[in-house]
């Protein structure tokens, strides 16, 4: 398994702005090291949009910025000395849909954080991480014959696996996942749930789902986003340990998200 | 009673409709050929008037004769299928023409002698174009070699860093440059060298410089395009690495796009390749092979062909036959960049096939 030290994420009073627009308002939460947290609500209620923000990948978009903080163990990531590039090297994403790169093979797909950022490393310590990496995400055994075929040519769900392999690689130690399954059939959804609940031992890991199954199935936690209607912005509306959240909410909105009565 | 209302509706509803059978589309076609071709002439009317006749006729029978069996839908169907093949043909008849007019003429002269020799010396017979062929590939090259960096560094800036005013000024910038004829490039570079060098300056340099001014835009807007086709999910994927923003269009952004980039680029000088005027003011024209593309006259191609068709020699048979087979050379040329885009295009996809 890859080493790492996971860590935990306090959030305070962040306001997520597109331009002038709110998007998300003062969300807080506190995020355990070597848990899984779920982020469940209805579409366009800001919970990508706040995920993307805990690894400042939210200013990439022109005029998005954020207000508030974001704090992992002491260090605040909207600091005024902070390298966004630094930040994305401690806490890795895996998007909705899988974007292996097309121009890579399997091999350097896995290794593209390594050599992208130029770090210089011995053919067999890369090999080894490359073998460490995709073991992790269960998709060595499915690839090891074929490392130097494109990446693209593997199913939907190797190809988010092999995207959760690339992000391991930059031995991050906290991962984000934007929808990781939405895109994926049954069969592979359960084997990334699987690979979750592997994970957790060593990641601090923060998942939003439109499925409530599933964030029953794989959260310790779990935070309910809501919007207030259409302009407005999203708000966390409540979070609890998961099996609170799911029998016994607070808030009546979460009640009728949870048992689908609307959204 | 319900059962016998449904059978009722279920038989008039019918699924096929009457077609008119291909052999009998065949009939019209020829008929139609047939009669513009025997009753054009017994009207007095030349070959193309013929033919506009007979497409004419066929324009009216056979939408008509659809109508009739078909119905208003495939009658309109076939109306227009007729109007677009005789505007592609239309479209395709001077390129083909083009082609046979240069193979036919150019062919003659189209032999070693003409490849591996130049014209110093020849006022009539033989001669050849080595020297126009070198300088038509030094300057093109040279040509390349300035405008690729430039335009491909600026459609990056255009694409992944460009805001606000400065962005659009240079896209603006970048539409001008499209438009400027191509012997406003030949004086601008005239003009630059000759505050260094006088006015007597003529070298394959300045030729270059005339062409990738004219090539400059062409690639920026090639590559804007290729650019902008890359998924911005690999772009996000790659920061999310922690790669930072210039190592990701430099690993992957470019390395994706690459076979669109040179296509773009091959293109742009397959653009370029065939001006004559800028190089007639520049680079002049000379007899003699010149390496060098710092230092004197060098001859290009279409250069070389204007010259051999508007003062051919004695006697002048020989000049004509020349330009022929320069233009055809070109042509030649031209063709080879086309498909070695396409190839490069096919060998960088092989690997990026997504």
């Amino acid at each position: 398994m890859v080493s790492t030290v996971a860590k935990n994420i306090d959030i305070s009073d962040l306001d997520i702005y597109y331009g002038d627009f709110l998007a998300v308002e003062d969300v807080t939460m506190y995020i355990a090291p070597f848990s899984v947290t779920a982020l469940i609500g209805p579409s366009g209620c800001g919970k990508s949009t706040f995920i993307r923000s805990l690894n400042r990948m939210h200013e990439v978009i022109p005029g998005a910025r954020v207000e508030g903080k974001v704090v992992m163990d002491g260090q605040d990531l909207y600091g005024a000395d902070v390298d966004p590039v630094n930040v994305r090297r401690q806490i890795g994403m895996v998007f909705q849909r899988p974007n292996p790169f097309p121009t890579m093979s399997i091999y350097e797909n896995v290794a593209a954080g390594v050599r992208l950022n130029a770090k210089r490393m011995k053919k067999v310590e890369l090999d080894e991480l490359v073998e460490r990496s995709l073991r992790a995400a269960n998709l060595w055994n499915e690839v090891k014959d074929r490392l130097d075929r494109p990446g693209s040519g593997l199913s939907g769900g190797q190809q988010q696996r092999l995207c959760i392999a690339r992000a391991i690689a930059v031995e991050p130690q906290v991962l984000l996942m934007d929808e990781p399954c939405s895109a994926l059939d049954p069969i592979s959804t359960l084997a990334i749930e699987d690979l979750i609940a592997e994970l957790k031992a060593n990641y601090t890991i923060i998942i939003v789902t439109h499925n409530m199954q599933q964030a029953a199935r794989v959260s310790d936690e779990t935070g309910f986003f809501n919007i207030a209607g259409v302009g407005e912005p999203g708000r966390l509306i409540e979070m609890d340990r998961t099996e609170v959240m799911f029998s016994n909410p607070k808030d009546k909105a979460t009640e009728g998200y949870i048992t689908g009565r609307f959204g | 009673m319900s059962t016998e209302l449904h059978t009722a509706a279920a038989s008039k509803v019918t699924l096929k409709r009457p077609s008119l059978r291909p052999r009998v589309v065949w009939v019209i076609v020829a008929g139609c050929a047939a009669t513009g071709l025997v009753v054009g002439p017994l009207l007095g009317l030349n070959r193309t008037m013929s033919v506009v006749l007979a497409v004419v006729l066929l324009l009216v029978v056979l939408p008509l004769a659809a109508l009739r069996v078909e119905g208003a839908r495939r009658a309109t169907d076939r109306l227009v299928t007729i109007v677009v093949s005789v505007a592609f043909s239309l479209a395709l008849l001077p390129l083909l023409s083009l082609l046979w007019t240069t193979v036919k003429y150019g062919v003659g002269r189209f032999d070693p002698e003409f490849f591996f020799s130049d014209m110093r010396g020849v006022l009539g017979e033989g001669g050849g174009a080595l020297h126009a062929i070198i300088g038509t590939l030094l300057m093109t090259g040279a040509a390349a070699v300035i405008s690729v960096p430039i335009g491909v560094m600026s459609a990056v800036y255009l694409v992944e860093y460009g805001r606000g005013r400065l962005a659009s000024s240079i896209t603006i910038l970048v539409d001008v440059m499209t438009g400027i004829p191509s012997i406003v490039a030949g004086l601008f570079s005239f003009a630059f060298f000759a505050v260094f060098f006088g006015p007597s300056i003529r070298f394959g340099l300045g030729g270059a410089v005339a062409l990738s001014v004219l090539m400059i835009p062409v690639v920026v807007r090639s590559v804007e395009e290729m650019l902008k086709l890359v998924p911005n999910e690999l772009r996000e994927a790659s920061y999310a690495l922690g790669v930072t923003k210039w190592r990701t269009i430099a690993r992957v952004v470019l390395p994706t796009a690459a076979a669109g980039i040179a296509a773009g680029i091959t293109l742009a000088v397959a653009r370029v390749i065939g001006e004559t005027a800028p190089l007639l003011i520049i680079a002049g024209s000379t007899t003699n092979v010149n390496w060098n593309l710092f230092e004197d006259r060098m001859a290009a191609l279409p250069v070389y062909t204007y010259y051999s068709y508007t003062i051919p020699g004695i006697p002048p048979e020989f000049g004509i036959e020349r330009a022929w087979a320069a233009a055809l050379t070109l042509f030649v040329i031209v063709m080879a960049l086309n498909l070695l885009a396409r190839l490069s295009a096919r060998l960088f996809g092989s690997a990026t096939s997504r």
